[in-house]
């Protein structure tokens, strides 16, 4: 690889879906910011899409020192050639030497292709980013092995490093009206023959989806909960602090909740003020997805079970007694 | 209509297990199978009614996943396999497959949205991009493939999915919704004993060894560990009215609630 050291500047995918920014762009803006402050350099969100200049001043607002705006009819949906055509071509020019995509499932499909053709690394799903301080490199660190390990990844002698980051893991900052920043609009250099695949439609099909991420308090049941009715009593619970339902991966494939209700691994990871695990054992895949809580209760009739080890407050107990007995505390309380 | 699908051999990491005091793997005794994921693209590929080619890109020993795939009903199977591959990260092992599948004729190429034991659903992708040919990644259902190639699936998204058309070649990666796999039948498991593997090596492939292995890996892992566990909470042995009562006694002192 030519010259590392002309590569300069953090840049972040600023991903939106009609015309509204999703949430882990505001949050790898925010963790963008301190990468780019202790680099001592400018945080640039990338936003590609149509008519959505409403969004450029949010970005600043949020921590960009500068929005690229790519804005074409052509690029009004996501699709894998446009978006990373147009990605590819300013990064080519530009050459940031940081290049954050949120670890959704558009993000999963836009980084790889632009790694490849940019010839660099990518480090999909981080939890974790830093700055070596002796090498300015990114450290990426990310779970391994379905969560069993943390490894992390240096991308050293090519530009620019890439990293997808799960959602949920980082911080947004909070809005600030005053910031300044630079927005450019340019070009997109796009051409309908450039996209290959037509998106017919785009279909809903949660129509009450209800964002695990977004709740304060989880009350999440697993394998141990025995049967889908044990969620109408982790429902009222829910219900009476407020909080939200969720589910292990046991729960989801015995169809008592659904899979967008899904805490771990292979379904979202979170972060809430209390996660309340029921009848959930603990698998390491479940903990990766949860551990960053901020209280953890856990009530489980095996005392030995690994979500007690990762609780605040672990109750030995059945959830079926222990449940209803909380409800009627907490109403009696109000 | 042609169909080469892309496989790899995985530890069953849902087996696995860390050692607690040098907090490395414990790999000893843990199954390898298909890749999850891999297996509904095969399976996808199978019911298509396609001539389907296997390949995977492993150490010798992955010839026993690619047994299973000929076992299902592919009928070629090919290991890539040379020393001159290890310490492949995504870009390195894209490489080395997108050369391999270069020397193959196909309509489609079928992988596994991601493998179970890195998570990272980008080599699909990034053989896609070396071969010049569109993706459409996370494919929940597949409408249909017709004699004029062209295709249409559904992609899965997190809150939906959305309907894309495409002209092939085309390469798409399967998710476990696609389809449910066939187990292998007693006969064809027989018979795929009898049917060859094509190994090929760096050499065969036709790719820049500096594209392949450790030197064609732009990442590299600096270090790994298990996670650091947190203090012990309190264990609460007690009532179930006692242990509620204290739960939310808890939770208030805290202003949850």
């Amino acid at each position: 690889m030519s010259n590392l050291s002309e590569y300069k500047g953090v840049w972040v995918f600023a991903e939106q879906r009609e015309g509204e920014l999703q949430k882990v762009a505001l949050e790898i803006l925010g963790k963008g910011r301190a990468l780019a402050d202790t680099l001592e350099t400018e945080l640039t969100a990338v936003l590609i899409g149509s008519s959505v200049d409403g969004l450029a001043k949010e970005l600043v607002c949020h921590g960009a020192d500068k929005v690229i705006y790519a804005d074409s009819p052509l690029l009004q949906r996501y699709t894998t050639d446009g978006y990373a055509k147009v990605l590819c071509d300013l990064a080519n020019e530009r050459k940031p030497e940081i290049i954050l995509v949120g670890a959704t499932y558009l993000g999963r499909d836009l980084g790889p292709r632009v790694a490849a053709r940019l010839g660099t690394g990518l480090t999909a799903d981080c939890t974790s980013l830093d700055i070596d301080l002796d090498t300015d490199n990114l450290l990426m660190t990310r779970p391994a092995f379905g969560g069993n390990l943390m490894a992390t990844i240096v991308c050293a002698e090519n530009r620019p490093q890439m990293s997808t980051v799960r959602p949920g893991v980082f911080e947004k900052l909070a809005r600030n009206d005053r910031r300044q920043g630079v927005i450019e609009k340019v070009d997109a250099r796009i051409k309908k023959a450039d996209i290959r695949t037509t998106v017919e439609e785009v279909v809903k099909v949660c129509k009450d989806f209800v964002d695990i991420g977004e709740a304060k308090i989880l009350v999440s049941g697993g394998r141990g909960l025995g049967s889908g009715e044990g969620f109408q009593m982790l429902g009222e619970l829910a219900e009476a602090l407020g909080g939200t339902i969720a589910g292990s991966r046991a729960a989801i494939e015995n169809g008592w909740i659904d899979k967008a209700c899904q805490v771990g691994q292979t379904g979202k990871t979170v972060r809430p003020e209390v996660y309340i695990a029921c009848g959930i054992s603990g698998a390491i895949q479940h903990m990766a997805g949860m551990q960053e809580s901020g209280y953890i209760i856990a009530i489980n009739k095996d005392e030995n079970a690994p979500i007690m080890q990762a609780a605040d407050l672990a109750l030995v107990g059945d959830y079926r007694k222990v449940i209803p007995e909380m409800v009627s505390k907490i109403k009696a309380l109000n | 209509m042609k169909i080469v699908v892309c496989l790899k051999q995985v530890p069953d990491t849902t087996e696995v297990k860390i050692d607690p005091k040098t907090g490395t793997l414990i790999r000893d005794g843990v199954p390898s199978i298909i890749n999850p994921d891999d297996k509904n693209a095969l399976e996808e590929a199978l019911a298509m009614g396609a001539e389907v080619t296997v390949i995977s890109m492993g150490p010798p020993q992955a010839e026993k996943a690619l047994r299973e795939a000929l076992a299902m009903g592919a009928e070629r199977a090919i290991l890539i396999s040379d020393r001159a591959f290890a310490g492949a990260d995504t870009l390195a092992t894209s490489n080395a497959l997108a050369g391999a599948i270069r020397k193959l004729d196909y309509d489609l190429i079928f992988a596994g949205r991601q493998a179970i034991d890195g998570d990272t659903a980008q080599v699909g992708p990034e053989i896609a991009e070396h071969l010049g040919i569109p993706q459409v990644t996370y494919v929940e259902k597949v409408e249909y493939f017709d004699e004029e190639g062209n295709v249409k699936v559904r992609r899965a998204l997190e809150d939906g999915y959305e309907v894309i058309s495409v002209k092939a070649p085309v390469l798409l990666t399967a998710i476990k919704e696609l389809n449910k796999p066939r187990y292998m039948n007693m006969a064809s498991i027989s018979e795929c004993y009898g049917k060859e593997i094509t190994l090929w090596n760096a050499d065969d492939i036709g790719v820049d060894r500096a594209l392949l292995g450790l030197a064609g890996s732009p990442t590299k892992v600096k270090k790994s560990g298990a996670k650091e566990a947190k203090g012990q909470g309190e264990l609460v042995i007690k009532s179930y009215k006692e242990a509620a009562d204290y739960a939310v006694m808890k939770l208030k002192e805290k202003h949850y609630i």
